[in-house]
């Protein structure tokens, strides 16, 4: 069955820009991406927007959908009914390029910032030994497609941007978290998370879970057992006297 | 045909900053967002007033004759708790009326629910708007979260929880009390089955607990030279999806729990017996 659909799509750049209504063919089975697609082949070759893989895989055709971020690969038309206005813009957090696309470097800095994996010392590359029940937890995380619209949604960032030094987001805190919990990481990451990485500003208000692509349950698996872990190390008064006694002795 | 006008560069923060789309909506969300975060105010308030009038009503706690006690005020550890009620003792003075009896139980109760991960994000979302929903632009010009004083002592969760335990350790003798007959003997009543319901709910929700989980085998890096505690995690992170139901749902039962202990005690109703 087909349908000819009402869009709003945002165009413009960095001087501004405005939603542009498009009247488009919906056919069956298809997905925002393709009439993203139909509207650059048939109205507006010069539409700007990134994509890859359309299959959910790359990360790459982040948008906002009505007002919710999303994958436009993923997102299939039979969740909007015929009638129903639908708006695309690019992502609201990152500064805007063009159109749909924006530039999303800051989550690469973020990345940059994480202090990558730190077996110890004495031990070869090739001499890893790990059990499977150690690793299963952080397997959740490497599902990650790094679409960044977790980031994206995070009320810290997204409403305010002053908060971006010092804040690295859902994505790289889930990360630090991933370390942490890794069976041969030696490196020390729970004062970097809550100093550097601004563990702390997150209010575990879960809208990074509800967006992810992916369903990795960021906030109950990565970044509460973080807090729990950052606790431990920096506000638990019993282990703070404890270790002030043991100084002493 | 083009729609949209460009927000003035004066109130230009969050996501109407310089850089990123210029789009004049504050949120394009088209679902009804607003639903979730006032139905939860309306839950959390009508909690917090009922629990209000009940802690100083210092009355009406103790069904004497069924041996029901409710959750709320227990144990009754004042010289002031009406006989029979007090099975830990009174080693606190009878302070007068003005000052609750639960002196004990209600601030450790209240402390775990405040720092427990569910409501506060609940909290953060229905009363501190931050965010309201998700997409949806919070009205606070700063925001710092829980990395400062005093709300980075919800960080303390994992003490209000192992008080809460206790508690629920003693709410566990109390449920049991609930079987001792009218007179002598055993028996069981509506409230009997009212206790138990809210007691599995509590422990439910207790050990559902991320910092329980977190406790009991989270912090570990190596599950493989734990294998017990692995085992524990396992079964918390199977019951952990669910904190926030049951966060809701123990909620409920122990209004209801309390409500009905007071309306038998105050001899509103009388506690329908199946034996005695
Ligand atoms: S749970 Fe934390 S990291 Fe995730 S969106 Fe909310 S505030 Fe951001
Ligand atoms: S955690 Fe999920 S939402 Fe965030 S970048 Fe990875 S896949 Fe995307
Ligand atoms: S195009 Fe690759 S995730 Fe959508
Ligand atoms: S997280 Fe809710 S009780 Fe601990």
């Amino acid at each position: 069955m087909s349908y000819e659909a009402h869009f709003r799509v945002w165009r413009g750049d960095i001087d501004g820009g405005a939603l542009h209504d498009f009247t488009v063919e919906v056919n069956e089975g298809e997905v925002v991406l393709d009439i993203i697609h139909r509207i650059q082949a048939t109205q507006a070759p010069d539409l700007a927007v990134r994509w890859n893989c359309k299959a959910g895989k790359c990360g790459s055709c982040s948008a906002e959908i009505n007002g919710w971020p999303r994958l436009m690969c993923m997102t299939r038309m039979s969740i909007f009914s015929p009638e129903e206005i639908i708006t695309i813009t690019p992502l609201r957090t990152f500064p805007v390029i063009r159109d749909l696309v924006t530039d999303v470097s800051f989550n690469f800095k973020k990345a940059q910032a994480v202090p990558s994996f730190t077996p110890p010392k004495e031990l070869q590359p090739g001499e890893y030994r790990m059990q499977q029940v150690d690793v299963e937890r952080s397997q959740e995380f490497r599902k990650c497609i790094e679409c960044f619209l977790c980031q994206t949604v995070c009320h810290v960032i997204r409403d305010h941007e002053e908060n971006k030094p010092s804040f690295a987001g859902p994505r790289f805190l889930m990360r630090i978290a991933e370390l942490d919990m890794h069976p041969l990481d030696v490196a020390d990451r729970k004062d970097l998370a809550q100093d550097e990485h601004g563990l702390g500003y997150c209010n575990i208000t879960k809208c990074c879970t509800e967006v992810c692509p992916e369903h990795i349950k960021i906030t109950d698996n990565a970044l509460i057992p973080m807090k729990e872990r950052v606790m431990t190390r920096k506000y638990d008064p019993l282990i703070w006297l404890g270790r002030k006694i043991a100084r002493r002795s | 045909m083009a729609t949209g006008t460009v927000p003035g560069p004066g109130k230009a923060r969050g996501v109407f900053s310089a850089g990123r789309a210029q789009i004049a909506e504050k949120t394009l969300r088209t679902d009804n967002w607003r639903a979730s975060p006032i139905f939860m105010a309306v839950i959390l308030g009508i909690f917090v007033v009922y629990s209000g009038v009940r802690l100083f009503m210092n009355d009406n706690y103790y069904a004497a004759q069924e041996h029901y006690l409710t959750p709320m005020y227990s144990p009754c550890i004042s010289e002031a708790c009406v006989e029979g009620s007090s099975d830990f003792g009174t080693w606190l003075p009878d302070l007068g009326t003005g000052v609750p009896i639960a002196i004990l139980a209600f601030p450790i109760l209240t402390l775990f629910r405040a720092t427990c991960y569910y409501y506060r994000k609940a909290g953060w979302r229905s009363f501190l708007l931050s965010p309201q929903a998700c997409g949806v632009p919070e009205p606070w010009k700063k925001y710092t979260g829980e990395s400062r004083f005093p709300l980075v002592l919800a960080n303390w969760h994992r003490y209000f929880w192992m008080g809460a335990c206790l508690l629920l350790l003693i709410n566990t003798f109390d449920a049991f009390k609930a079987f001792e007959g009218v007179g002598d003997g055993i028996g069981m009543g509506v409230g009997t089955v009212i206790m138990w319901v809210n007691l599995i709910a509590l422990w439910m929700y207790s050990m559902s607990c991320h910092a329980c989980r977190h406790i009991l085998g989270g912090q570990l890096k190596h599950f493989s030279k734990h294998p017990v505690r692995y085992r524990i995690w396992k079964f918390i992170s199977k019951i952990n999806p669910k904190h926030g139901d049951w966060a809701l749902i123990s909620l409920f039962t122990v209004i209801a729990t309390d409500a009905y202990i007071m309306a038998v005690s105050a001899e509103w109703i009388s506690d329908f017996r199946f034996f005695n």
